[in-house]
Parts: structure tokens; C-alpha cells; sequence
């Protein structure tokens, strides 16, 4: 019986052949913490009786969250990750240095065919990579970091066929978003999602990363795709480790497949405050809007900003809308300057705050006020998402994003692009 | 594992967020403070209703969105038993394992907020001593049984140094 991507790594990483739903304890490739969940996993490290850690070059904390931090609590909590990296001497990516799934990536630690674990729930991006890569908690992150292991239970796998291409005006972000409000936010619970089709294949590998990203929204434990040329040639821009590329073999055996064709999909946008209650644009252009953002691990890469630097160009904001771009590192916001893509940006009138997460999670930058309306590019528009339980999240691409932000209401980006 | 406790109930798609809101986890390690928030946003009253030994009941997709183990640390602290519910997000189910949170996945829809429940992890079974009824629950995979028993994942670990399933 053949095996999926989910069960081949899996299995590479426990030296067996597994199945879904056999329970291994596997080897890792790589761990990664970030400042809302490392605090609590190095507190876990010391309670465990921790010396060191398994391979200071097989882990990283990034500090992204709360960056800058707004208060002394936070403050402390930077110092303890900061005294712990010191002590351990791993890879440690402070404020200013990005969102921590762009970090991965880009920082060259996750290769095709790696196994790894992040405290965090979109970990799940690296699939775009052809990695496995999960979310995990503290606990299991201070596990993770002293043994080099984690238990795994092997997940079944639901494959997506994405036939045809997407319209102009239509990205990664709409496709991700149609798809989980098919499938709903428990659609997927438990199983790796696997990405197939010519719509995946035409996708950049930022676009893929918005795709991966998003799979925990319904509740998928991965996001699984092939390795292609771009990957490759994407990964080995970025790293010095050898890709191991992995592929479903033809027979094998998935829990559910679901085939969709893409070609006239319109732009897709969440409604508060699920992110499956997806509606086509048209159901929801002319909601007003009071902020917009740019940024966050789904949407904050240079591709994002030059969609929103397009239509952007020449053209003012709303003044009734806030505009705040982030954007994902400071690698990609050196080459959004030099490209002069930041720069319309601000002239549009942004307001461009730390690379970073931004106000994704409502701890810094940006938190809106009762009442108000908000079209991030990020991936959670869940109540008090933002830092304010009564307001409301509209979820969308960089181009429906910029468009409403010029327009002051939800805006079909169509209507926009030159 | 044997508990005794009232049933708070609550709908479908419970999220971290409403477990636990993001404008609180940053802030501290100190998980009584953090308990006093516990499900704020869907009923601001929950931590003072609360009693120790109390049952959280609620519909599919518990724990849905982040990894924050705040979550389950603040359900437990506030002194929550056990979550009873259709189903959980799985880094939730991890989550509430490795911090020693017992979860109980049945049909709860013959559960109402008040009732009196024993729930029997040992022998499968919840017994509603409000209405006089017994419901089966499904058995925990063995590898969470033994991180439960040992007191969770951290304590495992104290006791074995690595994962220890044998
Ligand atoms: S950008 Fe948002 S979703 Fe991404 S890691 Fe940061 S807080 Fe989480």
C-alpha cells in the first residue's frame, strides 16, 4: 500500500514504515519557540531538570510577537528568553528581525523532508517547503528541546485538487480562504492537509507559505505540498542543508479528496469572527472600514507588499482609514526599500511599524476601538483577535486589503489593479 | 480518575482566544492571575461561577486556534476537572495532556449546564446524577493515559528524562 508525504517523513524520522494513526516517537529536524509561548517552555525546561539542549543548532526563539515590548511584564519575559539563549548559546532572532514563520524559512532552517516543531500553530507553514512541520505548546517545546524527540500520532490525509488558474486579481489568500470556508474549521482536524494541482503549481513559494499557513484554520495538523523546481531553487537560495524532497506515492491512501477548479474563483474575504465564514467579495464590498493592515506570517512578504505597492501607486488612502503595514522581516523590508516599494507605501499613507507580527494578535501596534472595522492580511479574525472583543475582523489578500484602504470600504481589488 | 463537579456548558468552536485572550498571556507566568480570565469573553462571570472540581462541557472543535498552552493551564487553575466535549483541536488535546488536564470527548448534547456529573476516566463511562443517566466516552490513546498518570508531560519527563512509552 503506497504511503502519503505525511506518513513518509514520519516514518524517515522514526527509522519504520508507519501508517496513519500509529503513535511514534520521531527524531526533529528543527525547534523554534517565539515570546508568547517560550517563557513558559524554558520555565518547563528547569522543571524538567534540563542541562542543554539537544543541538544548539537545531533550534531557535524569535522574538515577534511583543516586539517591541509595550510593558515591563513582557519586558521580563524578553529578558528571561534572552538570558536563556545566552546560557544554551541556539540560534535566537530578536525584535526588529521578523515573525518567526518567515524567520524559519528564510533564515535557511527548514529544508524538504524535514520533521519540525514550533510553538506555535502556524508551524504548519513550512509544508509549502515540503517539510512536516506542526504546531506544538510549551511543554512540548521544553520536551522537544532537551530530547530532540516528540510523540507524534501519524495523521490521515486530505488531499486537495486545485484544477485551473486563478484570475487575475485573485491570489493564494482567496484560494485558502475558499477553501476553508468549503471545508469548514474542523474540516480537517487531526489530518495533514496535502495541496495538489496545477493551481499549487503555478503559485510562487510566498503564495504556497500563505496556503500552508492557513491549514491549521481548519484544523489540519499540517499543510502539506510536493517539492517542484521553485521549491528547490527557493530552499537552496536559503539554505546550505541538502532538500530531501518527498512525494505521495500513486496509491496512497487518503481520509477524504476533494477537487475544486479555480478558475473563476472571485476574491474571498472572512467575516467576523470565523474564519470559515468566508464570502465572496461582492457579498461584503462597501463595509466601512477604519483600519488596514499589511503584514503577519500569512501575508508580509515582499510579494504582498509589491500587490499593495501596485495599486497603490500615486493614489492616497482614505483618510478615515488607518493603515499599518509590518512587514514579515527586516530582510524583506530592506528589499521592499530598495525595490521603492515601501516608500509608496507611506507615500499612499502607511504607517510601517517593526517587522515583526504586527497588530495580528492584538498585544502592540494597532489595536482598534470599539465598534471599528478591520481588513488585515492576517489569518485569525476570531473576537477580541485584535486586542478589542468589539471589534470586528474582515480577513483578505494584500490587493483586497490595499484596495479597501484606499476605497474606506470593503473594495473588490479588481476594480483597482492597473 | 474519578471527579465529581457541576457542568458549565458552552457551544461549538471554542477558540484559545476566548479560553485565554492574547492581551492577558503575554503579560505573566503566573497562571492564577491568568485564571482569573479564563473564558472571559463568552461569559465574564465564569471564574467566580466556577467551583474546584467543575466541568467545562462544550460542542465540537474545542481549543480551535492557537498553541498557547495558557489555555488549558487557565482552565485547570481556575479549578476545571475536566473538558468534556464533542470534539477538540488537536494542539489543544495535547496541550491539556501534557499539563495533566483530563479531556472527554462524547455527545454532549444530553448534558445541561448545572447538571451534576462522576465522570470515570478509569471505567469509561459519565454518569449524569441530575438526570440519572449513564454516557459512554471514548478511551484516551495509551500514550496520554501514561503522560495523565504520571501528572503530565513535565513530570514524565522529571521522572524519566526522555519519552518513556514502554
Ligand atoms: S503574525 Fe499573527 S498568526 Fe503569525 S505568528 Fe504572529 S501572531 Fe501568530
Amino acid at each position: 500500500m503506497g504511503k502519503t508525504i505525511a506518513e513518509k517523513i514520519l516514518g524517515a524520522h522514526c527509522q519504520q514504515a508507519v501508517s496513519a494513526n500509529d503513535i511514534v516517537v520521531a527524531d526533529l529536524d528543527y525547534v523554534m519557540g517565539q515570546d508568547g509561548t517560550s517563557p513558559l517552555a524554558i520555565q518547563a525546561f528547569r522543571e524538567m531538570k534540563g542541562q542543554k539542549v539537544f543541538d544548539p543548532r537545531r533550534v531557535a526563539m524569535i522574538i515577534d510577537h511583543s516586539a517591541p515590548s509595550p510593558l515591563e511584564g513582557v519586558s521580563a519575559l524578553h529578558a528571561l528568553m534572552r538570558d536563556f539563549a545566552r546560557e544554551q548559546g541556539f540560534n535566537f532572532y530578536d525584535i526588529g528581525e521578523g515573525v518567526c514563520h518567515q524567520l524559519m524559512p528564510e533564515k535557511g532552517n527548514v529544508v524538504c523532508g524535514d520533521l519540525v516543531v514550533g510553538a506555535d500553530s502556524h508551524t504548519c507553514s513550512y509544508g509549502a517547503l515540503n517539510a512536516f512541520s506542526t504546531g506544538v505548546g510549551s511543554t512540548d517545546l521544553a520536551a522537544a528541546m532537551i530530547s530532540g524527540k516528540l510523540w507524534f500520532k501519524v495523521p490521515e490525509s486530505f488531499k486537495f485538487v486545485l484544477n485551473g488558474q486563478l484570475p487575475a486579481g485573485v491570489y493564494a489568500k482567496d484560494l485558502i480562504l475558499y477553501l476553508i470556508g468549503q471545508v469548514t474549521a474542523d474540516g480537517a482536524t487531526y489530518m495533514a492537509a496535502e495541496y495538489v494541482g496545477e493551481a499549487v503549481r503555478a503559485l510562487s513559494v510566498e503564495g504556497r507559505l500563505t496556503m500552508s499557513n492557513m491549514a491549521i484554520e481548519m484544523g489540519a495538523k499540517a499543510g502539506l505540498m510536493e517539492a517542484d523546481e521553485k521549491t528547490l531553487a527557493w530552499v537552496q537560495q536559503h539554505s546550505q542543508r541538502e532538500p530531501r524532497p518527498v512525494t505521495s506515492d500513486p496509491d496512497a491512501v487518503y481520509a477524504r479528496v476533494e477537487e475544486y477548479e479555480v478558475s473563476n474563483l472571485p476574491p474571498q474575504v472572512a467575516k467576523p469572527h470565523t474564519v470559515d465564514n468566508v464570502a465572496p467579495i461582492t457579498e461584503v464590498a462597501g463595509t466601512p472600514i477604519q483600519q488596514a493592515v499589511i503584514g503577519t506570517c500569512t501575508n508580509g512578504r515582499l510579494e504582498d507588499l509589491r500587490i499593495a505597492a501596485q495599486i497603490l501607486q500615486d493614489r492616497k488612502i482614505n483618510p478615515q482609514v488607518r493603515f499599518i503595514v509590518a512587514p514579515a522581516s527586516r530582510r524583506i523590508m530592506l528589499e521592499a526599500i530598495k525595490e521603492g516599494v515601501l516608500q509608496t507605501l507611506i507615500e499612499a499613507g502607511a504607517a510601517v511599524v517593526t517587522p515583526g507580527c504586527g497588530p495580528c494578535v492584538g498585544t502592540h501596534n494597532g489595536v482598534p476601538s470599539d465598534g471599528e472595522n478591520v481588513i488585515p492580511t492576517a489569518n485569525r479574525n476570531f473576537k477580541g483577535r485584535m486586542g478589542n472583543n468589539k471589534a470586528f475582523i474582515y480577513l483578505a489578500s494584500p490587493a483586497t486589503v490595499a484596495a479597501s484602504a484606499l476605497a474606506g470600504e470593503i473594495a473588490d481589488p479588481r476594480e483597482f489593479i492597473r | 480518575m474519578k471527579f465529581n463537579g457541576r457542568v458549565h456548558k458552552f457551544g461549538n468552536d471554542v477558540n484559545t482566544d476566548y479560553i485565554i485572550s492574547g492581551r492577558y498571556k503575554f503579560k505573566t507566568l503566573d497562571m492564577k492571575e491568568l485564571a482569573k480570565h479564563v473564558m472571559e469573553d463568552l461569559d465574564p462571570d465564569f471564574y467566580n461561577k466556577v467551583q474546584s472540581g467543575d466541568f467545562i462541557v462544550a460542542g465540537t472543535n474545542f481549543g480551535c486556534g492557537s498553541s498557547r498552552e495558557q489555555a488549558p493551564w487557565a482552565v485547570l487553575y481556575a479549578g476545571v476537572s475536566v473538558v468534556i466535549a464533542k470534539s477538540f483541536a488537536r494542539l489543544f488535546y495535547r496541550n491539556a495532556i501534557n499539563c495533566g488536564l483530563p479531556l472527554v470527548e462524547c455527545d454532549t448534547d444530553r448534558i445541561e449546564p448545572g447538571d451534576e456529573l462522576e465522570v470515570d476516566l478509569a471505567q469509561g463511562v459519565i454518569n449524569n446524577l441530575t438526570r440519572g443517566e449513564v454516557l459512554p466516552i471514548k478511551p484516551l490513546p495509551g500514550v496520554m493515559i501514561k503522560i495523565l498518570q504520571d501528572g503530565g508531560l513535565a513530570e514524565h519527563f522529571q521522572k524519566y528524562g526522555t519519552f518513556n512509552f514502554g
